[in-house]
């Protein structure tokens, strides 16, 4: 936890005006999007009835291009970072899978966002669900702590927060489901694609971090993926050239998460 | 005349730990209170500080708690099954054991369905489940289960209990004390013993005892899909409902001898409860372990011939080589020769189908069956599902206080249970005399229409 924080520091310390400008961004977008509705629990979701919806529909989903990622883990502390998360939460965790000609390759693993989520199909109370733009989210503040999502997520992508955190510093005290800062004790996190982020125009953090400029970003609505140095493709050309597959395609659960690996690399170990 | 004293016996029997429970009575409860206040001070820590203090993590988030519930909960449902299957047979040795079945049915399941609550990281938000329950959940079907299972559990001990706390009722007199005779007054729902009362009666007892078979296995199927509806290997199986209610009886039934050993020693009933109703219980005993072990080795068989993923060391492939052979063969071949081989051995043998042999394999069946639903809980959950080792669990010292207070409860919770009521069905054992007289038994019912 203390490494956490001390990391938090450093890298606030670094970017601290462009950090500053873009909370200050995502302020006024924030309270434009819950507009009249004063404190809506869900304010991006389809709960928000007649709020202004003047955006595109996105379908937010990732491409992680393997050949390029050197399993620096800047992603993993990016993340933690920015959701002031203890160190056993990584919501992208970064796997080494051991190559049976020898060597490795790394692959982050975010959640994968699953149009069919096994995590949504046993929650007992509805805490988990999948927001408008196709993001699977926590209500943070209905769970109750079964951890059946745990068990039957298949990629070990959900995390239970057996203690209590420690309140970040600035005004976060009322955690979200899309900005679920800090973690609520006794409830289960995970990635959240950083939907705070997106809906101002930014990055996700672990896009964002990425200095191999492995992660991509897609939305499946417009066929667009990009990463931090805006290097842009069509998202369906890309994946079809570049023989993108999703990790378990088996077990129907629909990823939308695309890996790419270099010639005779799996991930199957 | 020889059976008005064998009745005169059988009552002063029945009530004897109302009225003298013996010098041991109260050092006892002590020593499982002082068991079950430890393990309280050990949840209200974990209420404090968040379940941080188990021993669980990210990888295996369920452990003893989850395998408490599956235990207590199997136990509870042998107990019952076995009373309601004897009494829907008309097994007329039943009627010495049935109260004692049925009453620890209700104990274990009482404590077993605290299992969930204790396993939930936040208990507060329990009312949760009602303000937004999801119908495609199981732990919403074990919710719905639990609680009918426990509503006809009660029901079914409480029926037959109608005639026997009207007999306390009446012949207790001062012994009884002050409270229990409003307690008497209360429970006996003014019975009388008319022939309409017993008429209603009998009728109600048939139709729990019909409904609360499918009910217990319905119990045990949805605890089984708890993991059976999910893709991690060990639980990805299609036999885990019937496999857990099998295995819910195999235990239930060796609690069940438990039960009534001790009560008979502590209480001296021999004379009611006799070697024939242990060997009668170790037959079905002996039966259930047999089927037991065949859906073990169904289970084995099928995922060894397999052993999917497990040149990539994971999948069920991986984990069968490390259950057999591997990190959990200690606990896996414990199980395996301690609580199946040996138990059936000692029934199936003759020197020692004895009562001290059926109990020595009951007690055995009891741990090993534990120890079977933790095999079943933590390795699933061990078990690599990504490119990484394996997970590593070990029990805090808060998980084994709770769980020690769980085991201590149930004679706790017996003993004074039987300070209150008595202990041998009164009733159903007049019952059973009555129709043993009156052969042939066309008479016995033709006076009951």
């Amino acid at each position: 936890m203390a490494v956490a924080v001390r990391r938090a520091k450093e890298n606030t310390r670094v970017t601290v005006s462009r950090r500053r400008l873009l909370q200050g961004l995502g302020g006024i977008a924030a309270l434009a999007a819950a507009g009249g509705l004063g404190i809506a629990r869900r304010p991006f979701s389809s709960a928000s009835g007649p709020a202004p919806k003047a955006k595109t529909k996105r379908r937010w989903g990732m491409v992680i291009d393997l050949r390029r990622c050197d399993g620096c883990k800047e992603c993993t502390g990016a993340c933690q970072n920015t959701h002031y998360l203890p160190n056993d939460h990584e919501w992208i965790k970064v796997y080494e899978v051991e190559q049976e000609n020898g060597g490795k390759v790394f692959m982050p693993r975010p959640c994968m966002q699953c149009e069919n989520p096994p995590c949504l199909k046993v929650c007992p109370v509805g805490a988990t669900f999948k927001n408008d733009e196709g993001v699977i989210l926590v209500d943070q503040d209905i769970c109750i702590g079964c951890r059946l999502c745990m068990a039957a997520c298949p990629y070990n992508a959900r995390y239970f927060n057996y203690w209590e955190q420690p309140k970040p510093p600035g005004p976060f005290d009322n955690p979200m489901p899309e900005y679920p800062v800090p973690q609520r004790r006794g409830t289960v996190g995970k990635c959240v694609l950083c939907v705070h982020y997106t809906q101002m125009g930014r990055l996700p953090a672990c896009v964002e971090a990425c200095r191999m400029d492995a992660i991509y970003i897609a939305d499946l609505e417009t066929g667009v993926m990009t990463n931090r140095s805006g290097e842009t493709y069509d998202l369906y050309t890309y994946l079809k050239e570049n023989d993108a597959f999703r990790y378990k395609e088996e077990l129907n659960t629909a990823p939308k998460v695309w890996y790419v690996t270099g010639h005779g690399q799996s991930l199957d170990g | 005349m020889a059976l008005a004293i064998e009745r005169d016996d059988l009552r002063a029997a029945a009530v004897r730990p109302i009225v003298s429970p013996g010098a041991l009575f109260w050092p006892l409860m002590i020593v499982f209170s002082m068991i079950v206040l430890g393990g309280a001070v050990a949840f209200l820590e974990q209420l404090q500080s968040g379940l941080g203090v188990t021993g669980l993590n990210q990888r295996v988030s369920w452990g003893f708690y989850i395998t408490d519930m599956v235990f207590f909960i199997g136990v509870s449902y042998g107990g019952a099954v076995t009373s309601a299957i004897l009494r829907l047979t008309n097994a007329p040795w039943r009627a010495p054991l049935a109260r004692m079945a049925e009453a620890m049915a209700l104990v274990t399941l009482m404590i077993g369905s605290l299992f969930p609550i204790i396993d939930l990281g936040r208990p507060d938000r329990m009312y949760n489940l009602l303000l937004h329950g999801q119908v495609g959940s199981p732990v919403l079907w074990d919710v719905v289960a639990i609680n009918t299972y426990m509503a006809a559990t009660l029901i079914f001990l409480m029926l037959p209990l109608i005639p026997d706390i009207a007999f306390c009722r009446d012949h207790l007199g001062p012994a009884a004390g002050r409270m229990r005779k409003l307690l008497y007054d209360r429970l006996s729902l003014g019975w009388q013993g008319t022939a309409q009362q017993k008429h209603i009666l009998e009728r109600n007892m048939t139709i729990v005892a019909v409904t609360i078979i499918p009910l217990a296995v319905m119990v045990h199927s949805v605890l089984a899909w708890l993991f059976g509806m999910t893709v991690r290997p060990g639980w990805n199986s299609t036999i885990f409902a019937p496999y857990f209610v099998v295995g819910a009886l195999f235990s239930g039934v060796a609690a069940v001898i438990l039960v009534v050993a001790t009560f008979r020693k502590a209480y001296n009933l021999d004379a009611f409860i006799t070697e024939q109703h242990f060997k009668y219980l170790a037959n079905i005993l002996l039966a259930l372990g047999m089927g037991y072990a065949y859906f073990l080795f169904a289970e084995t068989l099928t995922e060894g011939y397999k052993m999917e993923g497990f040149g990539a060391g994971e999948g069920s492939g991986a984990l069968l080589q490390e259950t057999l052979l591997g990190k959990y063969a200690p606990l896996f071949w414990g199980f395996v020769l301690g609580g199946l081989a040996l138990p059936i051995a000692i029934l199936a043998l003759p020197p020692t189908r004895k009562i001290p042999g059926i109990v020595a394999a009951s007690a055995l069946v009891v741990v090993a069956m534990w120890l079977k639903r933790f095999l079943i809980v933590v390795p699933a959950m061990a078990t690599p599902i990504m490119p990484v080792g394996w997970g590593a669990y070990f029990p805090s010292r808060v998980e084994i206080a709770v769980t020690l207070a769980a085991a201590a409860a149930v004679p706790l919770l017996l003993m004074l249970f039987f300070r209150f009521f008595p202990i041998i069905s009164i009733y159903e054992m007049e019952e059973v005399a009555e129709h043993e007289s009156e052969r042939p038994p066309q008479s016995a019912t033709a006076e009951v229409l």
